[in-house]
């Protein structure tokens, strides 16, 4: 994979491995959370990565923003690796890579009041007299639409929307290039999701931001990304710009869940092809491609060798055996 | 018109707890037709889910009660049977599926007491002929390997085979209405459409009308017939699916029609549209408020809307929106 100019982010075979207590396999069980991952995220971008639960979309942004330890596999950050980095090391790394989580509840200190919040990393990575950081942390409220009199707020006096534009407010401050946002708006109503959303489009036109949008909600995901991954069991099985993704997904699993989505038009009701079963557990993934239990096409060759993530068409990766480049 | 099987009227519950009356469902009415499924849709505190449970009268007292309406079954008021009669009901003709199985089930049965306790106590049948029906309800539900899952624990079972276990054990007697709350919110998206396409075939088959609470409007447009749309405990607005979708007249419904991106909008328009915004929130239910609970954040307030509440204004055959200045 060749990643054109201006790529902030690389992640090359990231690999995340839990110890897993299973009652007859003690010793040697492990969860393959994130299995040899690959991508890349360019200045002004926003990749999406879904999945459904368990696929390890998750821990590909706490192992990015270093919250968790890869087991193996390289982070890179304009040009530089950073997965070895010490505390001091990651200190300049993390003012640049901020992070925007799916419960503000529990992501925000509740003993801090909100200007405190988002001054904290001002104070931390700039000296600045306090007048000029209030200052700051006011403008950012402004930016993110709060109201001046909730400044000297506690968390638990905003609601789940305005907190999560608290957590938005608290990722900007330091002027950050890259944000991983993990579930930023599920647990948010539609009428405050779409706030959310809109919110961080615009700033990320006004800033030239990147995000890493994590997600299980495709209509979000297609909504605000510029390119998708797909994940399943730990694994990419497509990657590719937004458009091919939602107009001509080539893994099956991608295609499965498009089809999966209920759509809110009646007019569209549809008979759908439904995948069967659940998702394999990620403790004895299964052999070959790790869709192949649940895949409708599979062959025989699906369980036997794993497929690797190859350009089928320009900038579309897929997983699949039944997915080949043109010669 | 048929009769309706269900037929809620003016129903009010109110939580009277320490710091004031909060007005969860204040004046509700809605019913519903045999066989047929009514979506009730809105966001978080809406008065949904307390519709259901009151429905059910399982509402926790104190701090609620019921305060005022009538629920009409099958022409009998269920707000008026004693706490006896009412259990006969529940798990029998009215059945309900919620939307976390794990805190529905109880953890220390198996699912095969769990679906058969109702048949005990229902239908007078013994241990042992429950449970055979418990193994072939599970079969129903298109659960693997139902022998085996029978005599196991819920905590043994993946997210998707719980619901499937909350579905077996809420259409073992044969319903007339389920009601389901939420039941594939807590499901991956694939999952979701087995549970939903199972509770289509097996409702279909069996005649059952559902009344399905829920947020999304994708599984309101797959799922129903009608919608009724609720804001902060009260109705706005119902419609059939089609109609509500194509011709939204209380401004808050076009606003959650706006809110959400469509899948394949963003690609089919080039560079997608802005998502509509509903500024502010929603407004605390422990005031009273004198006119339209929406007015404050909505686009085509007019002076009158704070100070009246609106009357349901029809628009065609069962199509009504409570709104002094509807779309049009």
């Amino acid at each position: 994979m060749t990643a054109p100019g201006n790529v902030l982010l690389e992640v090359h075979g990231l690999r995340k491995f839990f110890p897993a207590r299973t009652r007859m396999l003690a010793r040697s069980a492990k969860v393959h959370a994130v299995d040899g991952v690959s991508f890349w995220v360019r200045e002004g971008e926003t990749l999406g990565l879904v999945g459904e639960s368990g696929c390890g979309k998750s821990t590909t942004g706490k192992l990015i923003l270093r919250l968790l330890d890869p087991t193996e596999g390289e982070v890179v950050w304009r040009g530089r690796r950073i997965d070895q980095l010490d505390r001091a090391g990651m200190r300049p790394v993390r003012r640049e890579l901020q992070a925007v989580f799916q419960d503000p509840y529990s992501s925000l200190n509740p003993r801090m009041r909100a200007v405190d919040i988002v001054a904290e990393p001002i104070r931390n990575y700039e000296s600045l007299p306090e007048a000029q950081v209030r200052g700051r942390a006011a403008d950012l409220f402004a930016r993110v639409g709060l109201r001046p009199d909730q400044l000297l707020k506690y968390p638990y006096e905003f609601s789940g929307g305005q907190r999560q534009r608290l957590g938005i407010a608290r990722a900007l401050a330091v002027q950050p290039r890259l944000i991983v946002c993990d579930e930023p708006v599920s647990a948010l109503d539609v009428s405050v999701q779409a706030q959310v959303i809109n919110l961080l489009m615009d700033l990320q036109a006004e800033f030239n931001l990147s995000y890493l949008f994590i997600a299980h909600d495709l209509a979000v995901v297609e909504h605000i990304s510029h390119r998708v991954a797909v994940m399943y069991l730990g694994k990419i099985v497509e990657i590719a710009p937004k458009h091919a993704i939602f107009t001509r997904p080539l893994h099956p699993y991608t295609e499965a869940l498009l089809e999966a989505v209920p759509v809110p038009d009646p007019a569209l009701r549809k008979q759908r092809r439904l995948l069967a079963g659940d998702v394999p557990s990620p403790i004895d993934p299964p052999p070959g491609c790790r869709f192949h239990t649940r895949c409708p096409y599979a062959e025989e060759r699906c369980r036997r060798e794993e497929p690797p993530l190859q350009e089928i068409s320009p900038g579309q990766l897929v997983a699949c055996h039944l997915r080949q480049p043109p010669a | 018109m048929t009769m309706p099987l269900i037929e809620v009227d003016g129903l009010k519950t109110h939580f009277f707890t320490r710091d004031g009356v909060v007005r969860a469902v204040d004046g509700i009415s809605f019913s519903v037709a045999p066989g047929e499924t009514l979506a009730v849709v809105g966001e978080s505190g809406c008065g949904k889910s307390v519709t259901s449970l009151s429905i059910l009268r399982l509402i926790a007292s104190p701090p609620g009660r019921i305060v005022a309406g009538r629920v009409l079954f099958e022409g009998r008021d269920l707000l008026a049977l004693t706490e006896n009669e009412m259990r006969a009901v529940r798990g029998d003709a009215i059945s309900m599926i919620f939307q976390e199985p794990m805190t529905s089930l109880n953890p220390a049965l198996t699912v095969g007491r769990q679906i058969a306790e109702s048949l005990v106590l229902h239908r007078g049948l013994s241990h042992r002929d429950a449970m055979a029906k418990a193994v072939a309800m599970l079969r129903k539900v298109r659960m693997p390997e139902p022998e085996r899952r029978v005599r196991q624990y819920p905590h043994e079972l993946s997210g998707g085979m719980r619901q499937r276990v909350m579905i077996a054990m809420a259409l073992v007697c044969g319903p007339r209405l389920l009601i389901a709350d939420e039941p594939t919110t807590a499901l991956d998206v694939t999952i979701q459409a087995q549970i939903l396409e199972l509770m289509r075939e097996l409702a279909r088959e069996a005649g059952a009308s559902i009344i399905l609470i829920t947020h999304d409007l994708g599984v309101v447009a797959e799922m129903a017939q009608r919608v009724v749309v609720m804001y902060a405990g009260r109705k706005v607005e119902e419609a059939s699916v089609a109609e509500l979708f194509a011709r939204p007249r209380h401004p808050y419904t076009r606003g959650l029609l706006g809110s959400m991106p469509h899948l394949g909008d963003s690609v089919r328009n080039e560079g997608g549209r802005r998502l509509v915004e509903i500024p502010g929130m929603v407004p605390s239910l422990k005031e009273e408020h004198p006119g339209c609970l929406f007015a404050p954040r909505c686009p085509n307030a007019i002076a009158r809307c704070t100070q009246e509440v609106p009357p349901f204004t029809a628009y065609g055959p069962g199509h009504q929106a409570a709104c002094w200045n509807p779309v049009p």
